[in-house]
């Protein structure tokens, strides 16, 4: 478990990492926590002979909530967690957060890093995409903004360029209930099955829902119709199994050390009905 | 010098002896990062070396050019089959009897064998060089199932082929198949059979004990150094049978023995792991000498998880015969045991399948047949004892599920049925069905003391309307309630039947009283986290009356340790615990000598007190053994030696049998899998305690380790042969998270032919803790029919139990 030999730069601001980006192209890729990055590379699964390390790149981190609540992307998961009014304004974050790997990932691990990987396995995509999220990327030709919801096409393929860097995340605050349900083996495993809800309720029943699924296909699945089934209705039984049938069709596992694919899309269905159970009991 | 203000019972408690929940002394150092492991030494000009390793399971070679690996910056050598085969190296004796490719020698036989070594400056550069090893495989069929294999016209080792095409006849006999490798029986076949063809109730089971691994923390590695000058070699690695190692190096190096000195430095964890010999040590060893340097070589998790020493993978087939009102008559055991590419299991030599023997459990069984048939397969080798001795947590496994499966049978609770069959009290010692005799037991009162504290009626009670209300749609969990009464054969062993390679299974210690009044003790064993320098101290404090905090245990290193063979299967206390009690009595008994010369009286007339000889009925004239170890370097003695030293080589009459009473609660969620540990159960019987938080903690450490082979932890392949579980992602390891509370409880039945009735702890609530949790899991679905389903029960497994038995909504 020894990586290839790499050349390791630190640079101090944003055109530094661009220019490295520049000239070595594919064969550059940036750092943030490395707790993705590293254990692919000590697998030699990932061979990156310019690592660029992202820590001393200054603008890249903070949280600032408003309407909106922007989050840098060197942010740690710790931090997430640690934010009382990001707790308040957004509480899904912390829940969701708390069930990824454990403290000592937690303190390295970039909510930047959690999206721009691209591992369905990793529980950001789908919280961010659950949230309605946008991305700020920036390349050499200036920034951009992606929809979270549009930006996963594969394992590890987003609709960020080689040559740009994530540096900011920023949703609308939410309203109504939330719920992030995973199941795991054990503590510092990545989902056998997760849900991400968020619920809105006017006079008893569900003015809207929101509902993205980790780890049950080759990216997160935003499920659009389990959301729609859910409005409109006063979320009882027969609307969640709606909702969960709705989900069914948009997920797609694979088999794997987790189990067979009966099992988890069985799982997913009672991890959802949870979700949206606790979701609409905040909501 | 006289401390005789002190009362009795401060100066008991002073010594710290036997008894006393005293602090380890070990931990000063590894809590605060000090501790000195393999990886931690580091020599002038040390060159590292790894290897190149197979990613076919089963496959010809048909070149290996190591040319361009030879163009890596700080690459020195790649050594292979080829290299070693002029110095007859290129293959090794396993303790088992077999012999094992050290690198591959024409094919390999599971997936990361050791195909060829690359020694290089650092670990760096050595893994550059791996990468630049081109060898040329040519695939063969694979057989990852043990009964395939014995059907099978595919031959995975030629050497198991006699000329005429038959098979060729193992190291334990007759094979039945080219990929068999040795039938083991013990008890009485026909007599057996006709009970249970006789029987008023015969309950069959088939059951799997899954591929698992120890998972020490510390991987398995060694820096070899040949002194060429000298002509010493010095072998610094994790063994846990340092003494065992030196003469396996110099039978198959020829380096004589004196030339040898072995050094288990500070070890982290081993259950089993560290026990065999590996490529890697016979490779580092070849390249120092080839390259005149010291050589190191470390695992990395994959390698130690997919290459050293797995455990169990045991098929087990069961009947097991009784009457009407449960009193058991009779027992067959069938195994087909998967022993991989070679057979490498570490073993006493006359027991290929361990004590597997001591499967009638705690039950007064008066027939009973065991045969087990073990077989080669393209999995890595191994079979150790991972935390138990040899293969007694199958074999415990094997008949807390056959008890459960009776008590369906005869729709018994199976705690009663446990009650029925137990060897009674004053059955002991027992002479068992399958050979061993039982030095000692309480296991009603065990048990009884087990069931109140749980209340345990209460608990089927509450079991009881959980069902209920399952059934009425009112929940979605159920309860298990687990029981197991375990009984082990630890402390291995009487020469006349135990021995590795040869070498009687002894221990010793060898103890130095200094004149100030303090001493050093050496030790055959090896603590790899068991805490020896904490309690061999207390039981020698007990011995000689010094405290424990005056007295230095020191083990590991073959140039100053007595000869012993180790640690592991729960033998330290056992055998080198002996030992050093007996050592300890040779030193009382020149002090007591020593004392009545200074005192002016008979041999006779002073006695051992504590600390001190006093003179019988004249307690106010006494010599401490502080006085008396000065006297023994300052003063001249009529008839006695200068000095106060001994030596003891303890060859034990019997081996010793710890048991316990387990009882494990869960509630296990149906719809998602999960199961959730409310109470855990442990009451040991080790006999004597030496230190009460010390065995405190190793059931703790041994039950989570249950819990981790019960509920997820295994060895798996796919049918190409492929490891798919060569992380700790996949490999299950539990952490302070995923662990319950666990209760302990004791009751003391001293062995009557240990010097101290000392039992030995350390493995107990491995080997029970495994079928508790897994019988936990059976009993919550016992209601709706499930007899038996395999281990691990992880999250799948236990809902593909549940969905198998329809519990649930399909709609
Ligand atoms: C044992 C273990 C358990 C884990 N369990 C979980 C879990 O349960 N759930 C979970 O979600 N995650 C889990 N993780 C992953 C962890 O959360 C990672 O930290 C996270 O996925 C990546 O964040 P990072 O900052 O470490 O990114 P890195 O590892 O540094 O980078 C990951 C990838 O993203 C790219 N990248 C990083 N930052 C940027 C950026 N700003 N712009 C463009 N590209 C960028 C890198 O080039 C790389 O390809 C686990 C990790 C470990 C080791």
């Amino acid at each position: 478990m020894i990586p290839a030999a790499f050349q390791y730069y630190r640079p101090k601001d944003m055109a530094g990492v661009l220019a490295i980006l520049a000239e070595h192209g594919d064969d550059a890729r940036v750092m943030a926590g490395g707790h993705s990055l590293i254990p692919m590379m000590k697998l030699r699964m990932a061979e990156v002979p310019h690592l660029i390390d992202l820590q001393e790149v200054g603008g890249l981190s903070g949280i600032s909530i408003d309407d909106r609540i922007t989050i840098g992307a060197m942010t740690t998961q710790a931090e997430l967690i640690d934010n009382d009014a990001l707790a308040q304004a957004a509480p899904i974050l912390r829940e969701a957060a708390l069930q990824i790997a454990d403290p000592q990932i937690r303190y390295m691990g970039t909510v930047g890093g959690n999206l721009a990987n691209g591992d369905p396995g990793n529980d950001m995509p789908g919280l961010m995409q659950c949230l309605n999220a946008t991305f700020t990327v920036v390349g050499p030709d200036g920034e951009r903004s992606l929809a979270a919801r549009d930006f996963y096409e594969a394992a590890y393929m987003t609709g960020r360029e080689d040559n740009e860097v994530l540096t900011a995340i920023s949703f609308a605050r939410p309203q109504g209930g939330h719920a992030y349900e995973k199941q795991k083996r054990k503590i510092g495993d990545y989902a056998t099955a997760a849900a991400a809800v968020q619920i809105t309720k006017s006079d008893g029943s569900c003015a809207g829902a929101s509902i993205a699924m980790t780890n049950l296909s080759d990216t997160p699945v935003f499920s659009e119709a389990a959301g729609a089934a859910l409005a409109g209705t006063s979320v009882d039984t027969s609307a969640v199994k709606a909702a969960v049938a709705a989900m069914l069709a948009d997920i797609d596992p694979v088999e794997d050390n987790r189990g067979p694919i009966a099992f988890k899309r069985h799982v997913a269905g009672v991890i959802l009905a949870r979700a949206i159970e606790r979701a609409w009991s905040r909501a | 010098m006289k401390d005789d203000v002190d009362s009795r019972e401060d100066r008991i408690a002073n010594l710290k002896g036997m008894g006393c929940s005293r602090k380890r002394v070990e931990d000063a150092r590894f809590t605060q990062g000090k501790g000195n492991y393999v990886d931690d030494i580091k020599l002038d000009g040390m060159l590292f070396g790894d290897f190149v390793r197979s990613p076919y399971a089963h496959a010809t070679i048909k070149s290996i050019d190591s040319s361009a690996a030879m163009e890596v910056p700080g690459v020195l050598a790649v050594l292979t089959a080829a290299d070693l085969e002029p110095l007859g190296l290129h293959w090794m004796p396993t303790l088992a009897g077999d012999k094992q490719m050290v690198l591959a020698d024409g094919k390999v036989l599971f997936q990361g064998q050791e195909v060829a070594f690359v020694v290089a400056r650092d670990r760096y550069a050595a893994a550059d060089g791996i990468e630049a090893v081109e060898v040329e495989y040519e695939e063969l069929p694979v057989l990852v199932d043990p009964f395939a294999s014995m059907t099978s016209d595919v031959v995975l080792r030629p050497d198991t082929v006699a000329d005429d095409g038959s098979p060729a006849n193992g190291a334990h006999g007759p094979r039945k198949h080219h990929n068999h490798i040795f039938t083991w029986e013990a008890g009485d076949k026909e007599p057996t059979e006709q009970v249970i063809a006789n029987a008023e109730v015969v309950a069959e089971e088939f059951m799997y004990y899954h591929r698992t691994h120890p998972c020490p923390l510390e991987t398995c590695g060694c820096v070899a150094s040949m002194d060429k000058v000298n002509g010493k070699l010095t072998l610094w690695g994790t063994f846990q049978a340092p003494h065992a190692i030196r003469t396996v190096v110099s039978l198959i190096s020829g380096i004589e023995e004196h030339n040898i000195r072995v050094i288990s430095p500070d070890i982290g964890g081993g259950f089993g792991n560290k026990v065999g010999a590996y490529p890697g040590y016979v490779c580092s060893v070849v390249a120092s000498i080839v390259t005149g340097k010291p050589v190191k070589w470390i695992e990395d998790r994959m390698d130690n998880l997919m290459t050293t020493a797995f455990a169990r993978d045991y098929w087990m087939k069961g009947r097991i015969s009784a009457t009407k009102e449960g009193k058991i008559t009779g027992l067959h055991c069938h195994v087909t045991a998967d022993h991989g590419g070679f057979d490498a299991c570490a073993d006493p030599t006359k027991f290929p399948a361990g004590f597997m023997n001591i499967c009638t459990g705690s039950y007064d069984i008066p027939t009973a047949y065991l045969e087990v048939d073990g077989v080669y397969t393209n999995k890595a080798p191994g079979g150790v004892s991972y935390r138990c001795s040899f293969r007694v947590t199958e074999a415990v496994y094997f008949i807390e599920r056959m008890i459960e499966v009776l008590a369906i049978e005869l729709d018994m609770d199976a705690a009663e049925l446990r009650r029925i069959n137990f060897i009674r009290k004053e059955q002991f010692p027992y002479k068992a069905a399958l050979g061993w005799e039982y030095d000692s037991g309480d296991y009603h009162t065990a048990w009884d003391k087990a069931m109140q504290a749980v209340d345990y009626d209460g608990l089927r009670a509450e079991q009881a309307q959980r069902i209920a209300d399952f059934k009425a749609g009112k929940t979605r969990k159920l309860m298990g309630i687990g029981l197991t009464h375990f009984t082990e054969i630890v402390g291995a062993g009487p020469v006349k039947n135990c021995d590795i390679l040869g070498l009687g299974m002894f221990d010793s210690c060898e103890i130095r009283i200094h004149p100030t009044g303090s001493a050093i003790a050496r030790l055959g064993t090896i603590s790899q986290g068991q805490g020896h320098a904490t309690t061999f101290a207390q039981i020698l404090a007990s011995e000689i009356g010094l405290p424990a905090d005056s007295i230095t245990i020191e083990e590991g290193d073959t140039d100053t340790a007595p000869y012993g063979l180790g640690t592991y299967g729960s033998r330290s206390t056992p055998v080198a615990g002996a030992a050093t009690a007996m050592a300890g009595r040779k030193i009382r008994a020149k002090a007591q000598m020593i004392a009545a010369y200074l005192l002016e009286v008979h041999d006779d007339d002073v006695e051992f007190d504590v600390d001190r000889f006093v003179v019988k009925g004249a307690p106010e004239r006494f010599k401490t053994m502080k006085e008396i170890a000065f006297a023994a370097y300052n003063q001249a003695i009529p008839g006695i030696e200068p000095g106060l030293e001994a030596v003891s080589y303890y060859d034990p009459p019997n081996m010793t049998y710890p048991f316990g009473a387990y009882v494990c609660v869960m509630d296990i969620d149906v719809d998602t899998g999960v199961p959730d540990i409310r109470r855990f159960y442990a009451l040991d019987d080790c006999g004597t305690r030496i230190n009460p938080m010390i065995i405190e903690g190793q059931v703790h450490g041994g039950l989570t380790e249950a819990l981790a082979v019960a509920l997820g932890q295994e060895i798996a392949y796919d049918d190409m042969g492929n490891v798919k579980t060569g992380t700790l992602m996949d490999f299950f390891l539990p952490t302070a998270w995923e662990v319950p509370n666990y209760e302990t409880d004791h009751t003391v039945t001293p062995s009557p032919h240990h010097p101290i009735g000392a039992k030995g702890v350390g493995e107990s609530p491995h080997v029970g803790g495994v079928p508790c949790f897994s019988n936990a899991v059976h009993d919550a679905f016992r209601a709706f029919g499930l007899r038996q389903t395999h281990m691990p029960h992880d999250h799948w497994r236990i809902w593909k139990t549940a969905n198998e038995l329809g519990l649930h909504d399909q709609g």
